[in-house]
């Protein structure tokens, strides 16, 4: 079993965000992977998905599912991160006013993500976009 | 308990999402930070929160929680509502503040 998914985010788009998390979500139950597995790829897509939303201009998202894990690849164009180990405290937001009195923007995203993926590498460049690269093993729900 | 159940007890409105209902409510989590619910309410539960927006309805679904209660008289907007029938997890609502409806749900939960 191999399947590969692509998603395309607008950044500002705030009306679908979560879209693809529903999408994925709604497969991963299908094949009948484990619910406590299934709420870490959720929480860890979601999070990413409204990052590109909440900052990026636009985003693409690949997604590939193999026997035994899902890796995610969230790839956007946006102003960047300058600072990583920043960007991965709890708290620390660039959010706009706009997108935290919504809620978003509390510096709860990528360490949200950090905490579910078995593996999360992000790189970035200043000016030009950020991608995350995030897998879970299927097979185990031990983080 | 059921969230109808909960709407009776609790006086709550039932703004949307009537086909979910029947849903079995097996805690609360209350929060206005949608990553704080995101990562941390379980399966399950009822959340108490101020926000109306649509975005609350994705997190609801996507965390499988039973219902969405918002507090303070506020009431959900258009596509809340219509995404909550799409998705039959009901949106509630209460004159009450976040405090006293999470004490009252609290309470409720726990004499089950």
């Amino acid at each position: 079993m191999a399947m590969s998914f692509e998603y395309k985010v607008e950044g500002g788009d705030f009306t679908h965000a979560g879209y693809a998390s529903s999408q994925v979500k709604k497969m991963l139950k299908q094949l009948g992977v484990d619910s406590t597995v299934i709420k870490r790829v959720v929480v860890c897509l979601y999070e990413a998905e409204v990052n590109i939303v909440a900052h990026a201009y636009s985003g693409t998202i690949s997604v590939n599912l193999d026997t035994d894990t899902i890796n995610m690849k969230l790839a956007d164009k946006g102003p960047g991160i300058a600072d990583i180990e920043q960007a991965m405290q709890k708290g620390f937001s660039t959010a706009s006013p706009e997108v935290r009195e919504m809620g978003f923007g509390a510096g709860m995203g990528l360490p949200n993500i950090s905490a579910n993926a078995d593996r999360f590498v992000i790189t970035s460049e200043p000016g030009t976009g950020t991608t995350l690269e995030i897998s879970i093993n299927l097979n185990s729900a031990a983080v | 308990m059921k969230v109808t159940d909960i709407v009776e007890k609790l006086e709550l409105t039932v703004f949307s999402g009537h086909e979910g209902l029947g849903r079995v409510i097996t805690g609360g989590y209350s929060s206005d930070l949608l990553s704080d619910v995101m990562g941390h309410a379980a399966a399950g539960a009822a959340w108490v929160t101020i926000q109306t927006h649509r975005n609350v309805m994705a997190i609801a679904s996507l965390r499988d929680l039973s219902a969405v209660i918002i507090t303070g008289g506020e009431t959900p907007g258009d596509d809340t509502m219509a995404q909550s029938n799409e998705e039959g997890v009901p949106v509630l609502g209460t004159i009450l503040n976040t405090f006293e409806l999470s004490g009252r749900l609290y309470s409720l939960l726990k004499e089950k």
